[in-house]
């Protein structure tokens, strides 16, 4: 796969939920893009729109939610456009529930889901569903499918994997159960893995194993990733590039490093603040972001971030809409403070 | 778990004898015994009888000891395999009820395996194609038929199928067969005339079972599993049908327990309107004439298998509940 070419690229994309009290923008015109090999972290705090986002990519987005404009580019082996005959696909044209999609969904493109403990069927066993997973993209026998299984647990680092294929998902410990959900994922060898959030139901010091797995098994499949937080402090540890969102826009793109050491955005710069190692003393207590996330309903028009905004330039933020523009060869921003820098002449 | 079946099969004894003596007491509570009430049929009809007379008869009957000494002279015969014979009828108690209850659970089978052949499905439809028209459809649908008294379906069903099809439809068996010894040519009459209590009884069933099911599905469906099961691959059907609905029909299981007691004692009305030889319009006669002994046969019947129902509903839930079973 030619490295150079992104694996998927999200243009645009607005998701949004049509609701009797009205409409939520839970995605409102979000961009980026996903390199073979490449683990892309989306940040942001809780109710920005991450998980709205990889649901549209996945087009598992349920009534009264809809994609209402944007495209979706995915270069696929499975599947070919109908029209151009070409790899690269725009999801959103395909059926959600169709067969093209399907042969896609948990066979290009896995996902880990947020919850291990309710993802998993609880009467039905770990075996069942990790052999359903693989049977429906490979054509191999229930026995064949049993032993690439058991290979799958051996691989994320599951103790007596013949035994916890029988197991019920609720008898295995919190950090067991996001390793079988792994393998389950994994399962059919995915160009694309989403994650989302999928160490916040885990204590710490298994949160760390299971990322550092997923770093490895990143490495071994040489998979990209895309990895949801809320929580820088793992954007550090696992992500090469990563997509600050806010309110369902992107505030900010970029390498790891100069995100975290050149950030630009007056949000990404309040975020970071409030991580704890990296600028607060200790025994200081930690800043956090001024004011509250607006409702759903009443998102401000222009800047979303700018009722927040330490850098708030009365008559310009609150009017038009920023653009995401790249700024140098690695970072893109959208925030009127380079805008302008960009027109003056330098 | 035959651990656990077994613990519940050895506490079935205990249960019976313990709801056999809220029995007694409950057919006694009404004032006056059965001799009173055969005094009062006799004096509608014109005879009167002298008090010797009336104190032979108590004495006969037994009716003239203590509560308790009846409870024990009745439990004792039960306990031999004797229900005794019926004050009212005459006759051995055994042989008065063994076809009726036959033909109630019989009955109570069918119309069991028809409510939940429509419910389900109709509920599943209902929660998967969320208003929809077949949704709004069945939703309405349902509510006639919980609103609707069975009775009152069973009499325009009745009308219905004697104003177009010239069929009387009440009874079980045609005239020639009432009688008659169990042979195919009996069953076959039987399946001709079963067919229109089954469908009155399921309907009401059903307007409750699939409502239930539609909700409960509609609550599984938002779960995450669900999502991963999508996320996987799979198909829309296949996957519904495999997680979502299985979880949804567990909780309706218990309701197996009671079910066929309910149909014992609920049919009533629809089995005195149709006529139907079943257990409860007897039920009904012999607490009116305080038949004491067949009332309180009936009963303990009822009972057991209100308990060998819940019996079988916890298995079947331990059964299909992982969870349950590990527990236990
Ligand atoms: N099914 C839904 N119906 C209505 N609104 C929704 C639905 N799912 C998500 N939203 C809204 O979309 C926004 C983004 O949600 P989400 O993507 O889950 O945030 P997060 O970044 O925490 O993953 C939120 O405002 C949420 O209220
Ligand atoms: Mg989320």
């Amino acid at each position: 796969m030619n490295p150079t070419e992104p694996l998927l690229s999200v243009q645009n994309l607005k998701t949004y939920f049509f609701l009797d009290e009205g409409t939520v923008k839970a995605v409102d015109g979000v961009d980026f893009d996903v390199y073979p090999g490449q683990v892309v972290g989306i940040v942001g705090e809780s109710g920005c729109g991450k998980s709205v986002t990889i649901k549209s990519v996945l087009r598992l987005t349920q009534k009264p939610g809809r994609i209402v404009e944007g495209k979706i580019l995915f270069r696929s082996q499975r599947v070919t456009d109908a029209d151009s005959g070409s790899d690269v696909i725009d999801l959103t044209t395909l059926d959600p529930h169709g067969k093209r999609m399907r042969s896609i969904r948990g066979a290009e493109i896995a996902m880990i889901p947020q919850e291990p403990m309710a993802s998993f069927s609880p009467v039905h066993t770990v075996g069942n569903q990790l052999i359903e997973a693989i049977r429906l993209h490979e054509d191999v026998s229930k026995e064949e499918a049993r032993q690439i299984a058991i290979e799958r647990l051996h691989e994320v680092g599951m103790p007596n994997p013949e035994q916890r294929l029988d197991a019920y998902s609720w008898e295995l410990s919190g950090g067991l159960r996001q390793r079988a959900m792994i393998a389950m994922s994994l399962s059919c060898n995915p160009h694309l893995l989403i994650a989302d959030e999928p160490t916040t139901a885990i204590d710490v010091t298994t949160q760390a194993q299971v990322l550092n797995l997923l770093r490895s098994l990143q490495k071994m499949h040489n998979m990209s990733i895309i990895f949801i937080t809320h929580d820088l402090g793992v954007i550090a540890q696992v992500a090469d590039y990563v997509v600050v969102m806010y309110l369902g826009r992107v505030m900010e793109t970029g390498p790891v490093d100069d995100i975290f050491h050149n950030p630009l955005h007056p949000y990404t710069k309040a975020l970071l603040k409030s991580i704890p190692s990296i600028y607060s003393p200790s025994g200081t207590e930690l800043p956090t972001i001024e004011g509250s996330i607006p409702h759903p309903f009443s998102r401000p028009s222009g800047c979303p971030f700018y009722p927040r905004c330490e850098a708030f330039m009365a008559g310009v933020c609150n009017a038009k809409d920023p653009e995401l523009q790249s700024i140098n060869e690695r970072q893109s921003v959208s925030c009127f403070l380079y805008e302008e820098k960009q027109m003056q002449p330098s | 778990m035959v651990q656990y079946i077994i613990k519940r099969l050895l506490l079935l004894p205990l249960l019976l004898f313990i709801f056999s003596i809220f029995a007694f007491v409950l057919i006694q509570a009404p004032p006056g015994d059965f001799v009173t009430s055969y005094i009062a049929e006799l004096a509608a009809s014109g005879s009167s009888v002298d008090q010797a007379q009336i104190d032979a008869l108590r004495s006969m009957y037994g009716l003239d000891q203590p509560m308790y000494v009846q409870y024990f002279h009745w439990m004792g015969r039960m306990l031999h395999g004797d229900l005794g014979a019926s004050l009212d009828w005459k006759r051995p108690i055994a042989e008065l009820i063994r076809e009726r209850v036959m033909l109630t659970v019989l009955l109570g089978a069918f119309t069991f395996v028809l409510t939940w052949a429509l419910a389900i499905p109709i509920g599943i439809i209902g929660a998967t194609k969320q208003y929809s028209f077949l949704d709004y459809f069945f939703t309405v649908f349902n509510y006639i038929g919980i609103a609707t008294p069975t009775f009152m379906t069973a009499l325009i069903l009745m009308w219905l199928a004697f104003s177009w099809f010239g069929i009387s439809v009440t009874g079980l068996f045609s005239a020639e067969y009432v009688d008659a010894p169990w042979t195919l040519a009996k069953f076959i009459d039987l399946l001709k005339h079963i067919w229109l209590p089954v469908l009155i009884l399921a309907l009401d069933g059903t307007a409750r079972l699939a409502r239930i099911m539609r909700a409960n599905l509609l609550d599984e469906l938002n779960k995450p599993y669900v999502e991963m099961a999508r996320a996987k691959g799979m198909s829309e059907w296949r996957l519904v049908l495999k997680y979502p609905v299985r979880m949804a029909i567990n909780p309706l299981i218990s309701t197996i327990g009671w079910y066929l007691p309910l149909l014992f004692s609920g049919s009533v009305i629809v089995a005195t309107v149709l006529n139907l030889p079943t257990i409860g319009p007897m039920l009904l006669r012999s607490l009116t004439n305080q038949d004491m002994f067949l009332a309180g046969a009936i009963i303990m019947i009822y009972l057991f298998l209100a308990i060998i129902g819940t019996l079988i509903s916890d298995i079947l839930l331990a059964w299909l509940d992982p969870r349950i079973r590990m527990e236990s």
